[in-house]
């Protein structure tokens, strides 16, 4: 079993990876990536159901990024899980890289789901989920939700129809960030009572702390033992989170450091300069 | 007595006779009856998704199965499959995941329900995907046939059917003549060539016994893939008659006058008239109607194949 301050280790590893990442390409979406990047390691450490070694056998769990822009945060997990290399990292946004902008499932081991366009991975964990119940297996589907990204109205043709199936075995974790490309979430469109709409919308619901282990776990336990529907976990997360001046900042949803702001962000995650 | 049927019959056909196999899986989004999955869906309901009315969801769960190793079918109508065509492009065709989605109710030819209904613009807009096979077969045997060969290819498809009945052509052939790829020669003439698709094949037979009664004897080619295109074909055909026509129930921009367009541009430029919806809208009308209105019918077609042979 692996303890919470492990989890907090590799998560802070992981840190170190997305801005290394985002800095080398002068591009990408650090902000995302560092607001999930709590939930992604616990999820892989603790629950998913994977061997690094065989990416593509069968009867793996499938973890799908909808919100595919926050790559950094995967390929970091990826390379600490053992499906890449960290060197492999270095190939981000890099001509015949394997780690392409956005996820790419045709390009990358470990990746389940090609991702990009927003509002599309829901309704594909809909169809793996389907496919694992006729398969007679209890493999489960996780998926990552932005949540500017439910503003797009094909996530709730998905939420909907993967209610009306019963969907036992499909879980999302909403990372809820409050932040979206142009600005707050609230500026841009607000959302209400997000709970409230998946819950109205036939799902298990709980909300948890994005960035507290023991909450994080705690919810995953709860996706384990939710199976009379598909259930969902909002996680109140800070964008940018770990990074002082990318905390909460909009500006650094899709912008990378400069020099001098890398030096402080490896200052932060505790690297010897 | 011509034998008649609707292409949308061969599909629900082919997917009854595809059962066997346990992978095969039908996706609906309320239209069933009408795309007529409801055959499979009555026989395997357990194989059969509902989607509601949400054919973009239905397009990424039919390829979130078919990353799973099944063989997802999803219709709707050719009109609404368009509403989804950024899934179809970003979810199915980009990381090439053998999803076959089928169109029916396409082209003016489906009628009184009007321009709303009337998709002109799919296959161009298809055509235009990577890994995508594009096809629209001309009657209900063909598509019974090249359906159930879909289910073996390893990449995605595209399928329009049409909502009404056509004269049957393939009813005394052997399913090997009817190949994903290959046009068929239904005529063999030496003074044009009309290479057509869908509803308008019968339509060009029509034009050719016209002809016929002229002393013009026409070429009639079934080219039921639009994507790949026959360009083998079409190059035999150019050569041995020297000028062309095309005809579909779709847009003159994209479809298969394109496609042939664009394969004549880098060769030898045989003349070409291209028979299609002239960059207009439907109505509501019958079938016939129709086709006499947006200038697709056999008399049109006649014209067509006078003007191309002028051209020589």
């Amino acid at each position: 079993m692996t303890t919470a301050d492990e989890l907090r280790e590799v998560a802070r590893k992981c840190r170190v990876h997305i801005v290394d990442m985002v800095y080398r390409a002068q591009a990408g979406h650090p902000g995302g990536s560092l607001s999930e990047i709590d939930l992604l390691t616990a999820l892989y450490k603790t629950q998913l159901n994977v061997r690094p070694s065989e990416p593509k056998w069968e009867d793996r769990d499938r973890f799908i990024l909808s919100k595919g822009h926050a790559s950094p945060g995967m390929y970091a997990i990826l390379a600490e899980m053992g499906f890449i290399s960290v060197d492999d990292l270095e190939s981000y946004r890099v001509l015949g890289g394997i780690c392409q902008g956005h996820v790419d499932m045709k390009w990358c081991p470990g990746v389940d789901f090609s991702a990009g366009s927003l509002g599309m991975g829901l309704s594909f964990g809909m169809g793996t989920a389907i496919a694992a119940r006729l398969d007679g297996s209890n493999r489960q589907t996780y998926v990552m939700l932005g949540d500017g990204e439910i503003q797009e109205g094909s996530v709730w043709e998905a939420a909907m129809a993967s209610a009306h199936h019963e969907l036992g075995n499909l879980n999302v974790i909403l990372d809820r960030n409050r932040i979206q490309n142009d600005d707050f979430c609230e500026t841009q469109m607000r959302m209400f009572d997000i709970p409230a709409k998946w819950k109205a919308f036939g799902w298990n619901v709980m909300e948890i702390d994005g960035h507290s282990m023991e909450s994080i776990v705690e919810g995953l336990e709860f996706l384990a033992q939710s199976n009379d529907g598909p259930s969902i976990l909002i996680a109140q997360t800070v964008k940018g989170k770990g990074i002082s001046y990318m905390e909460d900042n909009p500006s650094f949803h899709g912008a990378a450091p400069n020099d001098e702001q890398y030096a402080q962000a490896m200052k932060e995650l505790g690297v010897s300069a | 007595m011509t034998k008649m049927e609707a292409t949308r019959d061969g599909y629900g056909q082919a997917l009854l006779e595809l059962a066997d196999n346990e992978k095969i899986v039908i996706l609906e989004a309320d239209l069933g009856k009408s795309t007529k999955s409801l055959h499979f869906r009555k026989a395997h309901p357990e194989r059969t998704v509902s989607c509601g009315i949400g054919e973009q969801n239905m397009v990424l769960v039919a390829a979130g199965m078919a990353a799973s190793g099944y063989i997802p079918f999803a219709s709707t109508f050719a009109i609404f499959t368009e509403r989804a065509f950024e899934q179809m492009r970003n979810g199915v065709a980009r990381p090439n995941l053998p999803v076959h989605l089928c169109g029916s109710h396409g082209g003016t030819h489906t009628g009184t329900d009007g321009s709303s209904a009337q998709s002109i613009e799919d296959l161009a807009i298809y055509r235009t995907l990577p890994n995508v096979t594009v096809i629209h077969p001309s009657d209900s045997v063909s598509t019974r046939v090249l359906t159930k060969q879909l289910a073996s290819s390893p990449s995605p498809s595209y399928m329009r059917t049409a909502r009404n009945k056509t004269p049957v052509l393939y009813d005394d052939v052997g399913e090997d003549v009817i190949q994903i790829g290959k046009g068929i020669e239904l005529k063999n003439g030496s003074d044009v060539a009309i290479i057509a698709c869908g509803v308008l094949v019968s339509e060009a037979l029509k034009a050719a016994d016209l002809l016929a009664e002229e002393g013009i004897h026409a070429t009639v080619v079934d080219m039921h893939t639009i994507k790949p295109l026959d360009s083998k074909l079409i190059d035999a055909v150019s050569e041995r008659c020297g000028s062309l026509v095309t005809a579909e129930d779709h847009s003159i921009i994209g479809g298969l006058g394109g496609a042939v367009a664009e394969h004549l541009s880098t060769t030898d430029g045989t003349p070409l008239e291209r028979v299609g919806v002239n960059d207009r809208f439907g109505e509501s009308g019958q079938a016939h109607e129709m086709l006499e209105l947006m200038g697709l019918n056999a008399a049109h077609i006649v014209l067509a194949a006078k003007k191309s042979i002028s051209r020589k």
